[in-house]
């Protein structure tokens, strides 16, 4: 029921938006050009499954972005659980951190181009660079998490120094982790279109790059809804592995 | 009888930047093998303190402080804690808490399994192996706790108000069910608490504590058999004795409650 009603609630919200668009486009007559009425945009949309531009587009893209979150998240998961170690080096490295990490990937987007080229690689640098910072700092903070009681319970039992951290530390640090993940997911998404748009001949950035060089601004709006829908899509699956995690793993989530 | 631990004149002080405050004066006493004893003081008396330094997790800043005769340097797997909030690992079921105590120490696979289920069925559980503790009363986790300290097949077992969170009921369930499990393995358990019954039940000899600094103002030796009847008018003769001692100034007890 409840589900349901969830459900009925998204299509509610969409039906609202798409009717707010319509009757914009209708009161203010503006030309097709400027703001594409929705059957325009659903027509691009349908032109683009049909044509098999988007499936190759949005392929490309999840691709790069696959990689660049993947390869994101295991570097960083594995710098954090070494730094989270040594709190001394930590401190060095944490001004530089948040010294880079609120320049936006994109800033970088010359030296990129120039240090990896055109193609796939300055996209997957620009989501890696998205995805890396939010998740080495959740692992360093998640690596403080640990319950006195369990250290005390480990020492107790003369657990190693590995053993400690596989079984003690690393699943206390698991939840603060998992959000790092998941808040890395929405950041590098977003930054996805933007690294396309440095660069690369494909890809929905690109695909939005180019419809606006061929003046489609229909098949632009059609991008967009494609980033949107695939971004909460993403989320939605992140969500749904974080409670399967969380359930085999004991931990309730709030 | 041959003591398994000794506490040979400790002190402990805390200290911050401004003061120092000395939590435990010149504590001695010895636990024998077998032996149940209750740490009876108000809250902020040091009997804490003086369960973390027998368990090694603090050091005496005077004094020592010896299991079977070595000094105690750090904690180990021969005097097991058993923690206030039961320190239970909350992404492990139940098995998977009590193996993780038999996890280093060279057991199979599967004698790691039927070693815990023999301990979780000691303890009433079976039904509830695969259970996470969050699925679990505060009695069953208390439970578990005990079940995972008494795998690993410790000498002595460490208790900081192991039933201090419980309802009554469950409280005197669980006494009683210490008692049945202590005897069959001829353990020692130092119990930490605050409930004065709880010591009188348990316990074949309390440490009464005073506060600040925290020092042992008496000994009372309980010898009755166990399990004690809690309504017996020997039980309200220890209570009565343990009352008199909190509500009387320190310096002149009635000598006829003098041990």
């Amino acid at each position: 029921m409840r589900s349901l009603n969830r459900t009925g609630n998204v299509v509610l919200g969409i039906a609202v938006l798409i009717a707010v668009w319509q009757l914009i486009v209708a009161i203010g007559k503006y030309d097709v050009s400027l703001l594409p009425p929705p059957l325009l945009v659903a027509e691009g949309i349908a032109e683009l499954v049909k044509n098999g531009t988007l499936a190759q587009h949005m392929g490309i893209s999840l691709m790069r972005f696959a990689a660049g979150y993947l390869s994101a998240c295991a570097a960083a998961v594995t710098a954090g659980l070494a730094l989270g170690q040594l709190p001394r080096v930590w401190r060095l490295f944490d001004p530089i951190v948040q010294l880079i990490r609120p320049v936006s990937p994109i800033a970088w987007s010359p030296f990129i181009v120039l240090w990896f080229g055109i193609g796939n690689a300055p996209a997957i640098v620009i989501i890696f660079l998205a995805a890396f910072f939010p998740v080495l700092l959740s692992t360093v903070s998640g690596m403080r998490k640990v319950d006195p009681t369990h250290a005390k319970v480990a020492r107790n039992l003369e657990m190693g120094r590995m053993a400690f951290l596989t079984k003690i530390v690393l699943p206390s640090a698991f939840p603060t982790i998992a959000n790092g993940l998941h808040i890395a997911i929405g950041t590098s998404w977003i930054f996805l279109v933007s690294g396309e748009m440095v660069g690369s001949q494909s890809g929905l950035g690109y695909l939005i790059v180019d419809s606006r060089n061929t003046l489609r601004l229909d098949l632009v709006l059609a991008g967009i809804i494609c980033i949107g829908l695939f971004g909460l899509l993403l989320d939605r699956l992140v969500g749904l592995l974080e409670t399967w995690v969380g359930k085999h793993w004991g931990i309730v989530r709030q | 009888m041959e003591p398994i631990i000794r506490v040979d004149r400790a002190s402990k002080s805390y200290r911050n930047a401004k003061s120092s405050e000395k939590v435990l004066q010149d504590l001695s006493f010895e636990i024998g093998q077998g032996e149940i004893v209750a740490i009876l003081g108000p809250s902020g008396c040091g009997k804490s303190t003086l369960l973390n330094l027998i368990g090694g997790f603090e050091r005496a800043d005077e004094g020592r402080v010896l299991f079977e005769g070595r000094p105690v340097e750090r904690p180990t797997r021969q005097c097991v804690m058993i923690f206030q909030n039961y320190g239970l690992l909350p992404w492990r079921t139940v098995r998977k808490n009590v193996e993780i105590g038999l996890e280093p120490s060279g057991y199979t696979a599967a004698e790691r399994k039927e070693r815990a289920s023999a301990y979780v069925d000691l303890v009433g559980l079976s039904d509830r192996i695969d259970h996470f503790p969050h699925q679990l009363s505060g009695g069953m986790q208390q439970r578990v706790a005990l079940a995972r300290a008494l795998a690993i097949d410790p000498k002595a077992v460490l208790m900081d108000e192991p039933f201090g969170a419980l309802d009554t009921f469950n409280r005197y369930h669980l006494q009683n069910e210490l008692l049945r499990l202590q005897n069959g393995q001829g353990l020692t358990v130092v119990i930490v608490t605050h409930d004065i019954d709880e010591a009188v039940f348990l316990a074949d000899r309390i440490l009464v504590m005073e506060s600040a600094p925290g020092r042992i103002r008496k000994e009372i030796r309980i010898p009755d058999a166990k399990p004690r009847d809690r309504g017996s008018t020997q039980f309200q003769h220890y209570r009565k004795l343990i009352f008199d001692l909190f509500h009387l100034s320190g310096t002149d007890d009635d000598p006829e409650f003098t041990i």
